[in-house]
């Protein structure tokens, strides 16, 4: 089979169905592992996730909508704005305690 | 008028609150507290003795859909509560000049906002904006104990809190259902929550049967009011709360917010509920006869001359309650009496308490004895309460005291003669204590040469003085204070079966109440009710 | 002048002498106390002599009265501050007025050296409005009133000296103990109130006027009656209430003169007289008053005999002859039983002020074992007192022997009298002259048994002299008001029965009263005047002529002694079987019902919520990961819900 027709093979649910997986890839490290950096990467993975949702869904629409497209930027300025905080806690944690496991967060509940 | 006394309190604890320096306070306090009483005093002048109405009634609707309003109306039963209440507040602020030390501020601040919130409980006319201001009290009360208060403070606050609340729940259940049952069976079919228009509503009642809705209401409502009150067997909180609370608590607690709960059975329990209340006044009767006893006896075995105070006052609301559910002229007019009496009397016992405690730091009887040769005005003053709060003839202690056993003795003889015994009780468990306190060889707190208990300050006088006199005013001229009553007592009493209240405004007019717009919940189905005996679907 | 002012002036005159002695009760000066507080009694005597002397003459009203303002009026009950003097309280405010007056005047002297004299003038002053309150009070719930002021001027006089932990705890015993009476008296005034609808007693008189006799124990007016004496069995020390008295004896002597011997304790006779119209339709209540009056009068006597402080031999016998009164009452003799109250409060008050002379003049000993002979030392003492012990052993014609007299009589003939109660009444008249000549011999007659060189007994000044000398004339003469029929008829000029004919209509009079043969009367006189002397003439021999006789009496039955002595152990049997129960069982209950039942089931209650909520809690630990882990959960639940997950899976599955 071409390369090509297997590209033109590609179809809306392909690209969900990669969402999903890196999703729940990403689901699974906030969920089980210690390391906050990890977690927010993680969550990284979680949004980009979407965003591939987003684009394939715009691409795919019938009439051309470019909302999905743009709904993603807005989904890399918060991804990125929740990085710096993430991170800025992530270093304050690492300072106090030489570690950056999350159950030091508990630490929080004064 | 009446909004006005009751919101010039919290007007008063914002101008407390920001006053830049902690020594300009107290003055502050007690001069806007003062004002605050004499202002009060023109409800005397504005007050018509001669109609059982509702007066000076401010009306606003509140929440329409619901027919919750904010309702204000004064008379004959809560005239004399609100005055109480305005007047024992400058007395406590001067009487706890020197006991509160730290965050003055926030003390005086707490104390006004406490003052708007059992005014209005007084004076509210609407069930849901009693029950807020009901329940407001708590908070203002809940910090004085729990920040001024003794070492055991938390506890007693958190007992205090959870008991007086669980009651509270319960009523405000029972105002929902009275508020649906009202939209059911009203001629308006609105929701309301207008206390006369309740009145109006005639709950089924079946003798004999508890899982009937008036019973059902009577026991939700009577449950929040006796643990106010509080009645045995609820009454635990109280000796806790007192001892723990610092001396301006305690005289506003045993002053003024007891006397809600036993003005709610009086405002809401027996005229909303007149069948049941007479079906179950045998048992008030008798929660009352062993209120009275049992606190008597307790109180008398105290080691702790304030924790005796707190369980004389168990003994004292029981005679109140007593002549409550007496059901009669006399013992609802005792009733009332006692109320302003205990107001006063005990008010002072727990003034003077304090006073002893802040020169010694102990209050255990029995490290005291002889203090009458070393402090001999603060003897005479001591012993001027004991006498009001055992009832002697010619203090107001007798008046409420003999009107209430005269009651319960026509509702009762049985109870009467059980209640008579508490008069005996009484006069043993403060005797024994003043003769422990005051008499006999000096004790191990006053016999200390070098720094004799200093006798009562004049500032310690001037706060006890109004006490004193009112003691002797009402003691020797009870009609002064009756007359504002009378026609308000016996309207309650004759017609307790079909209690209703006319609404007259400032200004002397009749108030007729306009059904709000727009019902926004259905009727219940399951509700069967009549009003003035018309069956409702 | 008017009566209202005359009133005022009557009842305030007290009030004022009060307030100025009690605004100034730190003064050390007696004199200007003593003249305040003795001028406000005088002027109250003077004003209740013109008050009284209105009621003379032809065609004088009935009584007078006074309204000053309304008091309580709730509903059906309306009291007035109204006061009334007719022929009974005519009687009782004379004696009360003119008594204290002397009392106060003694006290001058008395209370010389005292600290706080200001006070002690003061209470007195109190002491008597709160008297005149509970004698001209036209409604039982004025006299209520001064019913429980005499009470707590009492306990303020009993304690006076409370720095002494004995005498304090006898104030409060005294309270305590008269509030068991008040009590009674309470339940009496409401039963009567909803028995008539009022508490006047001219009303409460008019209205009982119609009724008939009652015959069962539970009738309203029997019950009343009950309850009533109740009372009056609290204020005028009678079984089983009489154990304050004694103890009263703690307070300063004029004070147990005036209040616990002339006036206070007298107050139930008083109660019991102004409601006889009552008392006689309720002949079962007047049985019981007249069986625990002879009971008393009998019991209060024997211990009278082996007590040793000089006052409280007074003290048991006050209660005694209180006994007698009520006994009086007991059998209707309504009349008799005032006529006794004021002689006795003549020769009573005569006696512990006389006592007081002695305690005095010994420097606060009041041990009659160690005086004796004091005759010498103290002749105008000794001459009063010895008029004082004739009058009260009965020996004519002093005032005693009439009213004594009449009451044995009339405990014999009256309806509701008989034999027995006359025999009690002779029984303790008997010891009566016995402890009083033990008294009179122990203490003014034999040797002195106290140290002469050290101790220089000597009479006080004219202020403690004088009330006794007037006392004295009183207790001699005092009983030519009531000179009973039988003696009058022999006497020139035949003198009636003055008192008599004043109570005439005042007081009830049971159904078939006052008849009985006048052989009778007469031989009942000789028995009990030969009785009475052959007692007193024992005594002299046992404590005069052969001193050593009475130990060996004594010796030879030594239980009885032990028992009497100890006043039949009633002070421990309360104790034991009444107050230690209470108490202990007050702090049972408090430990038990309080702390352990009723704290401790709420605890129960919340331990369970907190149970719950401390299970719930562990959900919400602050483990962020786990709270991801149930947003997760929940979200592909709903998901798992939207798409109607469970439906498919069936459809795949089940075909």
């Amino acid at each position: 089979m071409p390369i090509a027709d297997s590209l033109a093979n590609v179809g809306l649910s392909h690209y969900l169905v990669l969402s999903a997986i890196l999703f729940t890839f990403g689901l699974l490290g906030v969920l089980l592992r210690r390391n906050v950096i990890v977690i927010l990467m993680s969550i990284e993975l979680m949004l980009n996730a979407v965003n591939i949702s987003f684009v394939a869904f715009s691409r795919y629409s019938p009439n051309g909508n470019m909302d999905g497209q743009a709904m993603v930027f807005f989904v890399m300025t918060i991804a990125a704005a929740e990085a710096a905080v993430g991170l800025a806690l992530a270093t304050t944690i690492f300072k106090k305690f030489r570690e950056v496991n999350i159950r030091y967060f508990e630490h929080l509940k004064g | 008028m009446l909004s006005l006394i009751v919101f010039l309190p919290l007007l008063a604890a914002l101008i407390v609150a920001v006053l830049p320096k902690d020594s300009w306070v107290r003055p502050t306090a007690f001069v806007l507290a003062a004002l605050q009483f004499l202002f009060s005093l023109a409800l005397l002048a504005q007050y018509d003795p001669s109609t059982p109405a509702l007066q000076l009634t401010e009306y606003r609707p509140w929440i329409e859909e619901l027919g919750i309003s904010y309702f204000l109306g004064i008379d004959g039963i809560s005239l004399w509560l609100v005055l109480l209440t305005t007047f024992l507040l400058p007395v406590v602020i001067g009487g706890s000049w020197t006991a509160i030390d730290k965050r003055s501020k926030l003390f005086h601040a707490s104390l006004f906002v406490l003052q708007t919130a059992m005014l209005g409980s007084f004076v509210a006319m609407d069930l849901v904006l009693f029950y807020v201001f009901f329940e407001l009290s708590l908070v203002p009360m809940y910090f004085i104990v729990g920040i001024w208060g003794g070492a055991r403070r938390i506890y007693a606050t958190m007992k205090f809190f959870i008991y007086t609340m669980l009651g509270s729940l319960l009523m405000l259940l029972a105002i929902i259902y009275l508020m649906f049952t009202a939209q059911e069976v009203l001629p308006s079919h609105q929701m309301t929550a207008n206390i006369l228009e309740l009145y109006k509503l005639d709950i089924p009642f079946i003798a004999g049967q508890f899982l009937n809705p008036q019973t059902l209401l009577f026991f939700a409502f009577s449950a929040a009011f006796a643990i106010k009150v509080p009645m045995f067997p609820v009454h635990t909180w109280l000796p806790d709360a007192h001892v723990e609370a610092p001396t301006p608590g305690s005289v506003v607690l045993a002053g003024v917010m007891l006397k809600m709960g036993s003005y709610g059975f009086l405002r809401f329990v027996i005229p909303l509920f007149p069948e049941a209340a007479e079906h179950y006044a045998w048992v008030f009767l008798f929660l009352g006869v062993v209120g009275i006893l049992y606190g008597a006896l307790v109180a008398m075995v105290q080691p702790d001359i304030k924790k005796l105070v707190a369980y004389s006052s168990v003994s004292h609301m029981g005679y109140v309650m007593m002549g409550l559910f007496a059901l009669n002229t006399y013992g609802v007019t005792g009733s009332i009496y006692q109320m302003l009496n205990h107001g006063v009397s005990t008010g002072a016992l727990f003034l003077l308490v304090g006073m002893i405690y802040e020169r010694t730091h102990s209050r255990e009887i029995d490290k005291y004895g002889g203090l009458a040769k070393v402090m001999p005005i603060y003897t005479i003053l001591f012993f001027i309460v004991t006498l009001s709060s055992i009832a002697v003839p010619m203090t107001n202690g007798f008046i409420g005291e003999f009107l209430i056993l005269l009651g319960s003795f026509q509702a009762s003889k049985f109870f009467g003669i059980w209640a008579v015994v508490g008069v005996v009780l009484g006069a043993v468990y403060m005797l024994w204590m003043f003769k422990r306190v005051f008499f006999g060889e000096a004790g191990e707190l006053v016999k200390d040469e070098h720094h004799p208990l200093r006798d009562l300050g004049k500032r310690e006088i001037a706060v006890m003085a109004p006490l004193i006199v009112l003691i002797f005013w009402m003691g020797l001229l009870p009609n002064h204070f009756l007359k504002y009553s009378k026609v308000s007592i016996e309207h309650l009493v004759e017609t307790k079966d079909a209690y209703q209240l006319a609404a007259l405004d400032a200004e002397g007019r009749t108030v007729v109440f306009e059904t709000p717009a727009k019902p926004i919940l259905k009727p219940l189905d399951s509700v069967t009710t009549r009003v003035a005996g018309v069956e409702a679907k | 002048m008017n009566e209202k002012i005359l009133f005022a002036v009557l009842l305030l005159a007290p009030v004022v002498g009060f307030l100025f002695n009690g605004f100034r009760w730190k003064s050390k000066n007696y004199m200007i106390a003593g003249s305040v507080a003795t001028g406000a009694a005088g002027i109250s005597f003077l004003s209740a002599l013109l008050l009284v002397s209105k009621l003379f003459g032809e065609g004088a009203p009935k009584s007078v009265s006074a309204g000053f303002f309304d008091w309580i009026l709730v509903g059906g009950l309306q009291v007035g501050a109204s006061f009334v003097i007719d022929h009974i309280s005519a009687l009782m405010v004379l004696v009360v007025t003119g008594v204290g007056t002397l009392i106060h005047l003694f006290s001058v002297g008395y209370m010389s050296h005292d600290e706080r004299p200001s006070k002690y003038f003061a209470y007195l002053n109190l002491f008597l409005f709160n008297m005149l309150l509970l004698i001209l009070g036209d409604n039982l719930l004025l006299m209520f009133v001064g019913w429980e002021g005499v009470g707590l001027s009492s306990y303020l006089l009993i304690g006076f000296w409370f720095s002494d932990k004995e005498k304090a705890a006898a104030g409060m015993k005294a309270f305590v103990t008269n509030r068991i009476g008040d009590a009674g008296f309470l339940l009496g005034i409401f039963t009567l109130f909803f028995l008539l609808g009022t508490v006047n007693f001219s009303e409460i008189i008019a209205k009982v006027a119609g009724m008939s006799v009652e015959t069962g124990w539970t009738g309203p007016l029997t019950l009343a009656g009950l309850f009533l004496f109740v009372g009056a069995a609290g204020k005028s020390a009678q079984i089983p209430l009489y154990v304050w008295l004694p103890d009263a004896m703690a307070g300063p002597t004029p004070v147990s003169a005036l209040i616990h011997a002339a006036t206070m304790v007298t107050a139930g006779v008083y109660m019991i007289v102004r409601l006889s119209p009552m008392f006689v339709l309720a002949p079962n209540a007047l049985l019981i008053v007249a069986i625990v009056g002879a009971a008393t009068a009998v019991m209060a006597a024997t211990i009278g005999l082996a007590q040793f402080d000089i006052k409280k031999v007074l003290a048991y016998s006050t209660v005694s002859q209180l006994g007698f009164m009520f006994l009086a009452c007991g059998v209707g003799a309504f009349g008799a039983a005032m006529f006794h109250l004021i002689t006795h409060a003549f020769f009573k008050a005569l006696m512990f002020l006389g006592s007081g002379s002695v305690i005095h003049a010994m420097h606060e000993e009041q041990d009659i074992r160690k005086m004796g002979g004091l005759k010498k030392y103290l002749p105008i003492t000794h001459a009063t007192f010895f008029v004082g012990w004739i009058a009260i052993i009965g020996i004519p014609p002093f005032a005693g022997f009439f009213s004594k007299d009449e009451i044995l009589w009339f405990a014999f003939s009256s309806p509701l009298g008989g034999f027995p109660l006359w025999f009690a009444g002779v029984v303790g008249a008997a010891c009566t002259a016995f402890y009083m000549t033990r008294l009179m011999a122990l203490t003014f007659w034999a040797k002195p048994r106290f140290d002469e060189k050290h101790t220089h007994p000597h009479e006080a000044g004219p202020s403690m002299a004088i009330p006794l000398i007037i006392l004295a004339v009183l207790s001699a003469v005092g009983g030519f008001m009531g000179i009973p029929h039988v003696i009058g008829e022999i006497l020139p000029g035949h003198p009636g029965n003055w008192l008599e004919h004043w109570l005439e209509g005042s007081i009830a009079k049971p159904e078939g009263f006052g008849h009985g043969s006048k052989v009778m009367e007469w031989a009942l006189m000789g028995i009990s005047v030969s009785v009475a002397s052959l007692s007193a003439l024992t005594a002299y021999n046992f404590y005069v002529v052969d001193p050593e006789r009475p130990a060996k009496f004594v010796a030879s039955l030594p239980k009885l002694h032990n028992l009497i002595y100890n006043k039949y152990f009633v002070d421990e049997i309360y104790f034991a079987k009444i107050i230690n129960p209470i108490v202990g069982g007050s702090r049972a209950l408090w430990a038990f019902v309080d702390v352990n039942f009723i704290d401790r089931g709420t605890f129960i209650v919340g331990d369970f919520v907190k149970g719950i909520g401390s299970t719930a809690r562990t959900l919400q630990n602050g483990n962020l990961q786990q709270y991801a882990m149930y947003i997760a959960i929940a979200v592909a639940a709903i998901f798992l819900y939207l798409l109607e997950a469970p439906k498919r899976l069936l459809e795949i599955f089940g075909g």
